[in-house]
C-alpha cells in the first residue's frame, strides 16, 4: 500500500514537472503514419521502394548526397528488388572519376555496381555556396539521425509497441510542413517557414509538388505520396537489411520461447520435493 | 565454503592430472557441489546473467574490432560497414550497443538486490567493495564504448565528461589535456579511448574473478538474510538446483535482450548519434546514455562545477561505504518494516533522478534534481544509520530451513496464496 502511494507520488510529480516542457518545445508532433515495414511482421514495400528512389534520384539526389548507398544495394536482398541488370543499367547512365591511369591522369567512365552514389558536389563549400549557406545533409543514415521529442509516458510504450519510425514520420511531415507562415511570424531571407522544423525555419525550400515525378504503377502522383515513398526508401537506405533483423528476430523468438518452456518445466520437476 | 567437493577422479589421467593440478576438483565444487541456501528466489539468478553479459559483450566486441577502424575521420564511416556489408554486422552491432544496456540493467537489479537483502554487511563488505569497482569500471567502459562510432553524442558526450576533471584545482586543465591528448577531443581521444576499451572488459573479467571467488568463500547471502546453519538442511548442491533455475532465467533474459535486438534496436540510443561528429555543431542537448542519467543529473543539481563533479562522484563512492553505514545487524529488509519502506522511497528517488538527468537542466526539473539529489545523500548518510539503532526488527526464523518450512505451512493452511 505504501509502495503504491510512493510511485503515484513520484509519476505526479513528474508529471508536473513534465508538462512545462512539453509546452516549451512548441514544435508540432509529427502525426505517426502507416508504414509497411513497422511492428515485428513489418517489410519493406518493393514498389514503394521502387517510386521512393525515382523520386530521390530525380528530386533529392540533385542537392543532397548517399555516400554509403552503392548501386549493388539496389539488387540486393531487403530492397528495391531490382535485378542486377537493371542496377547496372542504373549505374552506368552516372559517370564517376576514377584513375589515375598509367599515364597518371584521372579519367571519366560509367559507374559499375561498386561504385557509392555519385555526390552532387564535390565537397561541402561547394554544396553550401550552391544552396545558400545551408549544407543538405546526407541521406545515408538520415532517417535514423532524425527524430522527435516523445516524452512521458509515451516513450515507455512505444518500446511495447515496437515503435522505431520517429526518423521517418518526422521526414513525410516535414516535406509536408511547408505552409504558410503564421501572420506576425517574420521568416529570414533564404529560409522558409515549415511547421515541423525545429524553429521552424529551414533552409531547404519547398522540394515537392503535385505531379513532380510520373509514377508508372497507377500510385497517386500527390506530395503526400511523395513524401511517404521517399521517406520509406530513405528508411530502407539507413536500415537495409531490416527485414532480415524482423524475420530472424521472429525465428529467435520461437526458438527462445520453446527453450524456455522446456527448461521452466524441467526446473519445476527438478525442484519438485524441495520446499523453498 | 570450500571443502565441499566430493569429486573423486575417475580413471588413472584424471588422478595423474587432479594430483598436479586440482582444476577440476575446484570446478566441482564451486559448480556443482557448492551447496547454494535454497530459499534463494530470482533476483539472485543476476549473478549468472551479468557473467553471461559479460561473456556476450566481450566476444561481440572482438568480432566488432575485428572491422572497426579507429581513426576520426572513417570511424562513423566504418561502423556503417559494419551496419551494412559485414555479414550478419548490423546482429552484432546491435547486439553489442544494446548489449551494454542490458548489462547495465541486469546490474542495476543486482545492486538493488544487494541493498535490499542486506548483502554488503559482514561477511561481505570485501565482495561488496568487488562489485562496486565492477560498476566503476563498467561505467568507464561503456562511456568510452560510447565514443566510438564517432557520432554527434560520442563527440559531445566526451566532450562534457572529459571536461569535469577541469574542476579539479590547479591541475585539472592539464588533466584534460593529458586526457584529449590534445587541446580538444580528437583523433588522439578516440585512439586510447578504443584502446582502453578492449582492455577494461579483461579487467572487469578479473575481479569478476575475484567477486566470485569472495562469494563462494563467504557464501550466499538469501533473501531471508540467516547465516546457513546446517548444510545439509539449509542448502541444495549449485548443480542441478541452481544451475537450471539460472538457465531458466537466463533464457526469460535473453528473451528480453532480443526484443530490442530485433525489434527496437535504436530505442536506447540517441538518434543524434548518427550524425558524423562535428566539433563545430553543439546538439541542442547532450545527454548520456540512459545508465547515467541519475549521476548526470546529480551533476547538474549542484550548481558549482566542481561541488557537481565532486557530488556525482561522491554518490558513486558512497556506495563503497554501505557495509558500514548501515549500522543495523539485521540483513534482510524482509524483517527490518521501516528499512523496507525507505529503500522503495531510495528507489523511486533514483529512477526518478534518471528521468530528471533527460530532461533539460531548467526551472522545475534543477529544483526537483536538488531534492531528489539531497535525499539521496541522506539515505545514505543519515536515515541508513539511524534506522539500524532506532528500528525494531520483527521476530527472526531459527533457520533457512524453518523459514522455508514456515512458508510452506502458511500456504498449505490458506490454499491459493502466494508462495
Amino acid at each position: 500500500m505504501i509502495k503504491r502511494s510512493i510511485l503515484l507520488g513520484a509519476l505526479a510529480a513528474v508529471a508536473i514537472f513534465a508538462a512545462p516542457a512539453n509546452a516549451a518545445e512548441g514544435t508540432d508532433r509529427p502525426h505517426r503514419e502507416s508504414w509497411s515495414f513497422a511492428g515485428p511482421f513489418g517489410s519493406f514495400d518493393q514498389g514503394q521502394l521502387q517510386r521512393g528512389f525515382k523520386v530521390f534520384r530525380e528530386v533529392c539526389a540533385s542537392c543532397h548526397s548517399a555516400n554509403y548507398f552503392y548501386f549493388r544495394n539496389l539488387a540486393q536482398p531487403g530492397g528495391p528488388g531490382f535485378s542486377e541488370a537493371q542496377a547496372k543499367v542504373v549505374a552506368s547512365s552516372y559517370q564517376v572519376t576514377d584513375g589515375p591511369n598509367d599515364q597518371g591522369e584521372m579519367f571519366q567512365r560509367p559507374g559499375r555496381l561498386s561504385d557509392h552514389w555519385p555526390a552532387p558536389f564535390p565537397n561541402e563549400q561547394a554544396a553550401r555556396v550552391a544552396n545558400g549557406g545551408a549544407y543538405p545533409p546526407d541521406f545515408s543514415v538520415l532517417a535514423k539521425a532524425r527524430s522527435y521529442h516523445v516524452g512521458f509516458p509515451g516513450f515507455i510504450t512505444d518500446a511495447f509497441i515496437q515503435y522505431q519510425e520517429h526518423g521517418v514520420d518526422y521526414i513525410h511531415a516535414l516535406l509536408m510542413g511547408y505552409v504558410e507562415p503564421p501572420a506576425g511570424t517574420t521568416v529570414q531571407p533564404g529560409l522558409h517557414y515549415n511547421t515541423y522544423f525545429p524553429g521552424h525555419q529551414i533552409a531547404m525550400p519547398k522540394p515537392l509538388s503535385d505531379g513532380q515525378v510520373e509514377y508508372t504503377d497507377g500510385a497517386p502522383q500527390t506530395v503526400d505520396q511523395y513524401s511517404r515513398d521517399v521517406s520509406a526508401f530513405m528508411m530502407w537506405l539507413a536500415e537495409p537489411h531490416l527485414d532480415a533483423r524482423k524475420r530472424i528476430g521472429f525465428q529467435v523468438f520461437i526458438f527462445l520461447i520453446v527453450l524456455s518452456g522446456l527448461l521452466y518445466f524441467t526446473k519445476k520437476k527438478i525442484w519438485k520435493n524441495i520446499a523453498h | 565454503m570450500e571443502g565441499h567437493s566430493t569429486y573423486q577422479p575417475q580413471g588413472k589421467i584424471a588422478r595423474w592430472f587432479e594430483s598436479r593440478l586440482p582444476l577440476v576438483g575446484l570446478l566441482h565444487s564451486s559448480a556443482v557441489s557448492y551447496p547454494t541456501p535454497r530459499n534463494l528466489n530470482y533476483l539472485w539468478t543476476f549473478g549468472g546473467i551479468l557473467t553471461f553479459m559479460l561473456i556476450c559483450q566481450i566476444v561481440s566486441g572482438i568480432v566488432l574490432a575485428m572491422h572497426y577502424t579507429a581513426y576520426a575521420p572513417v570511424s562513423f564511416a566504418r561502423v556503417e560497414h559494419i551496419m551494412r556489408d559485414v555479414n550478419y554486422g548490423w546482429l552484432i552491432r546491435y547486439i553489442h550497443a544494446n548489449g551494454a544496456s542490458m548489462f547495465f540493467i541486469a546490474v542495476y537489479i543486482h545492486i538493488f538486490r544487494g541493498m535490499y537483502y542486506g548483502s554488503y554487511k559482514a561477511p561481505r563488505e570485501v565482495l561488496w567493495i568487488l562489485g562496486v569497482i565492477i560498476y566503476l569500471l563498467m561505467m568507464a567502459t561503456a562511456f568510452m564504448g560510447y565514443v566510438l562510432p564517432w557520432g554527434q553524442m560520442s563527440y559531445w558526450g566526451a566532450t562534457v565528461i572529459t571536461n569535469l576533471f577541469s574542476a579539479i584545482p590547479y591541475v585539472g586543465e592539464t588533466i584534460v589535456l593529458w586526457l584529449w591528448g590534445g587541446y580538444s577531443v580528437g583523433d588522439p581521444t578516440l585512439n586510447r579511448f578504443f584502446s582502453l576499451h578492449y582492455l577494461l572488459p579483461f579487467m572487469i573479467a578479473g575481479i569478476v574473478g575475484l567477486h566470485i571467488w569472495a562469494l563462494h568463500h563467504v557464501g550466499q547471502n538469501n533473501p531471508d538474510g540467516i547465516d546457513v546453519k546446517s548444510v545439509a538442511k539449509d542448502t541444495v548442491p549449485f548443480t542441478p538446483y541452481a544451475t537450471i533455475k539460472d538457465v531458466f532465467a537466463m533464457v526469460v533474459f535473453i528473451m528480453f535482450f532480443a526484443w530490442f535486438v530485433f525489434y527496437i534496436p535504436n530505442y536506447l540510443g540517441h538518434s543524434d548519434n548518427y550524425i558524423p561528429a562535428n566539433p563545430l555543431a553543439t546538439p541542442a542537448h547532450i545527454v548520456p546514455e540512459w545508465y547515467f542519467l541519475p549521476f548526470y543529473a546529480i551533476l547538474r543539481s549542484v550548481p558549482d562545477k566542481l561541488g557537481g563533479v565532486l557530488a556525482m562522484f561522491g554518490a558513486i563512492a558512497v556506495l563503497a561505504f554501505l557495509p558500514w553505514l548501515d549500522t543495523s545487524k539485521v540483513r534482510s529488509a524482509r524483517y527490518r518494516p521501516l528499512f523496507k519502506q525507505f529503500f522503495w522511497i531510495f528507489a523511486v528517488v533514483a529512477v526518478g533522478l534518471g528521468y530528471l538527468g533527460a530532461m533539460p537542466a531548467e526551472g522545475g526539473y534543477v529544483i526537483a534534481s536538488r531534492i531528489l539529489t539531497v535525499y539521496y545523500f541522506v539515505h545514505f548518510l543519515v536515515i541508513l544509520p539511524v534506522l539500524g539503532l532506532i528500528e525494531r526488527p520483527s521476530v527472526m526464523p531459527a533457520s533457512i530451513a524453518d523459514a522455508v518450512l514456515a512458508r510452506g505451512a502458511k500456504g498449505a493452511a490458506a490454499p491459493g496464496a502466494k508462495a
